[in-house]
This record gives structure tokens, C-alpha cells and sequence, in this order.
């Protein structure tokens, strides 16, 4: 399953101005199965907007988003902020968002491995950020997706806890590898989960370069992670330059 | 200690009540005994659980029909700006009506029938109703309708988990203030154009110069109504916050 997002044109009208504000433009990706792939570039480009458009929230663009599927593709959504509902439990958050029928034998398999088992009856404003976005990681993983769309899902945890949840997001991965597009603006986030990286530049948005990252770099060569970390500095002060 | 001050400043306001009409002697002012009295007698003759029983069906109809209509052109209002722009001077128009107005003219227009009567009091309290849910729903949580989405939970499921719990408060919270002020204005409706009632009671009352009588109907009415607020309203109300903090 390949996935083919085409963007031609994504204006939003502005408050009492006749021309709309053009915030994606010539925007394409092409997504392999398996594939994980991050989206960086600078904060305000544009790259929610973009997720938005793929996930079928904002329908008004010009442009196409084809799954190649012969049903309406699933889709796991790790929003910036968890979006839990505060009036339901962890384990009914997570129940909520399995489509009938689906077993919920893995829900319980997921609370296991985010270790958030003995919190599944809290309520969300009695856990920490970093539990609230762990539920928000294995509700997009309970519904096993054909597209795991992820907005800057560790912004504002603190290092080791963001450390963690990229970990406890690999081992996630290892037991289905699923098509993953992650955003985020922290180049080493970006070497450390994917296997193919797209640099974006603002106003309009677009693509300004792609660099696949070696298997070889994990988990820990430095110096190929050092190389890769400033030839993307180099592309991206480039991207500004021009 | 503290659980028994409300009880004790009750106590407190019946004992001053004694007092003073011990020290006046005055029919004007029967003591607390001599209400209770007439009370009983008005239960037992089975004239007053008659009365308040007509109350009390007149109340569950405009208020229900209050809540109703109100919640679904809230809502409406709360979805739609177009119709919110449209329709929101009339709300300011109709708020701003004394309820005392709005009875005499649903009397003067449809005669002093029941029909007059109900619409008087839906009409009195629909605003209030439209305004709390149309800011209740203006508040819904937008992420929380695109995870929803997101995650297809369908019409029924984002209803009933995702809306529903957003307006549930804002319901609550129109129907306790609705409740108290559709029984202050069914009293006046009952007075100025129904024959049976409490309101229709108290002024036969107010013409004999019975305020025993007075008194007696109004703590028999006053207690139902707080009873239905303790009883019903309240624990609903504790029921929609158990998740929050």
C-alpha cells in the first residue's frame, strides 16, 4: 500500500482581506508501506494544516490524497495536546475508539506495554502529561491504522520522559510496523525514528529536500548521526537562505 | 458541627417566628403551631394535596416544554451563527419581558384557559434556557469533535460521549435555575386566571385575610420544590461532575 498525497493548493480566507492566506502549495509525498517518515521544518509552515488535510478534517484544498485502498483508509491520530475525554476513563478512551466488533484483547496488550495497567479506571486529569500522551499514543495504535498521523506528540515533556516515549513508540512499531508520518521540528527526534526524512520550508509550504537515514545509524553512531545532523542544517539554512 | 448549622438556623428563624407572635397576639401573624395546624387540617380534607397536585402537573408541563424546546433552538443557535445572529434580539426582547406582562397577555389573547396558562410560563422561561444552552454548546470542545472524527465514532457514539457530557453541565444548570423561576411565576399565572391551584388557594386566601392559610400552602409548596432540588437536581448535578477534579 502506497500512499500518495498531492497538495496543489490550501488557502485560508483571511478576516477582511479580499486574497486568501496561501499556506501549502506544490506539496507532494509519497509514502511507502512500512514506511516511517518525519516532516520537519520550521514552527507556523503549515505542517498541521497538512496532516489536518490527510486525515480528512479540513476537506477544502486543491489536490488529492489517495490511500490506494478499497475502503476508507483508518487513521491514528496523535494530536499535539492528548485529546483524551476527561469524562471517561483510561480504558474507556481506548474502548471508544476501537470500531465495533474489534477485539479488545488489545487494549489490555497496550495498556501493558505503555505500563499505564494499573491507571486504566483514572480518570485523564488524574495523570501526568506523559501518561496522558502515552494514552493518546495507544489509542492510535489500538486501531491498528492503515496511517498513523503524529502532530509533535513529546512537545513539552522533559528529556528523559520524551526519551522514553520515543522507545516505548519503536517497540510499538516492532510489533506492527505501521505507515507512520511524524511531525516535529527536532532534527535529532527526526534521525532517531525515521527512515526517511522531509524538510519543509514555510510560506507557502513545500518540500525542499528528502534524506532517507540509514539502518545502519541505529541505535548509536554517533558520528554517522553527527554527519546526517548538520548536512540537514546545511539544507535547511539553505531552504531560509533562498 | 458544621453539618447541623443550616438545621440549627432554621430552628433559630421558626423560634423567632414563635416569639413574635406570642408578643403581637395578632391573626395578621399565627404562630408556627397554628400554620401547621391548618395545614394538617387542609391534607386531611385532601384540599391541599389537590391543589398542589394540579401545581405540580402545570409545572412538570411548561417546564418540560421549556427545556425542550429550549435545548433544541440552543443548540441550534449554538451551531448555526447565522440563525444566532438572526434570532438574538428577540431573545434580548423577550429576557427583558416581565414575567407579570407576559401572563396578562396570554390571557388577554387566548382566554383563561390552560393552554394560556402553560404557554405563559414556557414563554417566561424559554429564553433563559436558549441563551445557557446556546453558550453551552458554542463551548464545546473542537479537538475533542476532530478526534472524534478522526477515530469514526459515528453520530450516536460522538452524541452520547463526546457532546452530550459538554452539555450536560449547561442542561443542569438551566434547569435549576428554571426550576426556580417557573414555581414563582405558575403562582402568579394560577392567581390572575386558573380556579384551582395553589396560586388560586392563596388568593382566596388573601381575600379572607387567612394568612394561616397563606403560610400553610407556601411552606407545603416551598418544601416540595426543595425537595425536587435536594432530591432530584442536586444529585444529577454531582452525578455530571464526578470526573472533574
Amino acid at each position: 500500500m502506497t500512499i500518495e498525497i498531492r497538495i496543489d493548493r490550501k488557502a485560508f480566507p483571511r478576516r477582511g482581506r479580499t486574497e486568501p492566506q496561501l499556506v501549502l502549495e506544490n506539496l507532494h509525498l509519497t509514502l511507502h508501506e512500512h514506511e516511517f517518515v518525519c516532516l520537519v521544518g520550521p514552527s507556523g509552515c503549515g505542517k498541521t494544516t497538512l496532516l489536518n488535510l490527510i486525515a480528512g478534517l479540513d476537506q477544502e484544498f486543491e489536490g488529492r490524497i489517495d490511500f490506494h485502498l478499497p475502503k476508507p483508509p483508518s487513521l491514528g491520530y496523535v494530536f499535539q495536546e492528548p485529546r483524551l475525554l476527561p469524562w471517561r476513563t483510561v480504558r474507556e478512551n481506548l474502548e471508544l475508539a476501537l470500531p465495533r466488533g474489534h477485539n479488545r484483547q488489545i487494549i489490555t496488550d497496550l495498556l501493558a506495554i505503555t505500563d499505564l495497567t494499573p491507571f486504566q479506571h483514572a480518570y485523564p486529569h488524574q495523570l501526568s502529561l506523559g501518561m496522558s500522551r502515552r494514552v493518546a499514543l495507544a489509542r492510535a495504535f489500538a486501531i491498528e491504522p492503515d496511517l498513523l498521523l503524529m502532530d509533535e506528540p513529546f512537545v513539552s515533556l522533559d528529556t528523559a520522559t520524551a526519551e522514553k516515549m520515543r522507545l516505548l513508540l519503536q517497540k510499538l512499531r516492532q510489533k506492527r510496523p505501521h505507515t507512520v508520518l511524524f511531525v516535529t521540528h527536532d532534527l535529532r527526534e527526526a534521525i532517531a525514528l525515521a527512515d526517511r526524512i522531509v524538510l519543509l520550508a514555510a510560506k507557502p509550504c513545500h518540500t525542499v529536500g528528502e534524506f532517507l537515514v540509514p539502518r545502519s545509524l541505529r541505535p548509536a553512531d554517533e558520528r554517522g548521526i553527527a554527519a546526517l545532523h548538520g548536512e540537514l542544517l546545511k539544507a535547511i539554512q539553505r531552504s531560509a537562505s533562498d | 458541627m458544621q453539618r447541623w448549622l443550616p438545621a440549627a438556623s432554621l430552628l433559630g428563624l421558626l423560634i423567632i417566628w414563635q416569639i413574635l407572635a406570642w408578643k403581637l397576639q395578632s391573626p395578621l401573624l399565627p404562630s408556627p403551631l397554628a400554620v401547621f395546624d391548618i395545614a394538617s387540617q387542609h391534607v386531611r380534607s385532601g384540599e391541599l394535596p389537590h391543589h398542589l397536585a394540579i401545581t405540580l402537573i402545570r409545572l412538570g408541563v411548561s417546564f418540560s416544554l421549556a427545556m425542550i424546546l429550549g435545548c433544541a433552538l440552543g443548540v441550534a443557535m449554538g451551531l448555526n451563527p447565522l440563525l444566532d445572529r438572526a434570532l438574538d434580539p428577540w431573545l434580548t426582547v423577550f429576557l427583558n419581558i416581565p414575567a407579570l406582562v407576559t401572563v396578562i397577555l396570554c390571557y388577554v389573547w387566548l382566554g383563561l384557559t390552560e393552554t394560556a396558562a402553560i404557554l405563559a410560563v414556557v414563554v417566561n422561561k424559554l429564553p433563559n434556557v436558549v441563551v445557557t444552552l446556546r453558550e453551552g454548546t458554542k463551548a464545546l470542545d473542537k479537538g475533542l469533535l476532530e478526534m472524534a472524527h478522526v477515530y469514526r465514532f459515528g453520530r450516536a457514539k460522538t452524541l452520547r460521549h463526546v457532546v452530550w457530557p459538554q452539555l450536560y453541565p449547561f442542561v443542569i444548570a438551566a434547569a435549576r435555575t428554571g426550576l426556580a423561576l417557573v414555581w414563582k411565576i405558575i403562582l402568579v399565572v394560577e392567581l390572575l386566571g386558573r380556579s384551582d391551584g395553589v396560586g388560586y388557594q392563596l388568593h382566596l386566601f388573601f381575600q379572607l385575610f387567612d394568612v394561616a392559610g397563606i403560610l400553610a400552602y407556601t411552606l407545603a409548596f416551598t418544601a416540595l420544590i426543595q425537595l425536587l432540588e435536594w432530591g432530584v437536581l442536586k444529585p444529577l448535578d454531582r452525578h455530571a461532575s464526578r470526573w472533574r477534579r
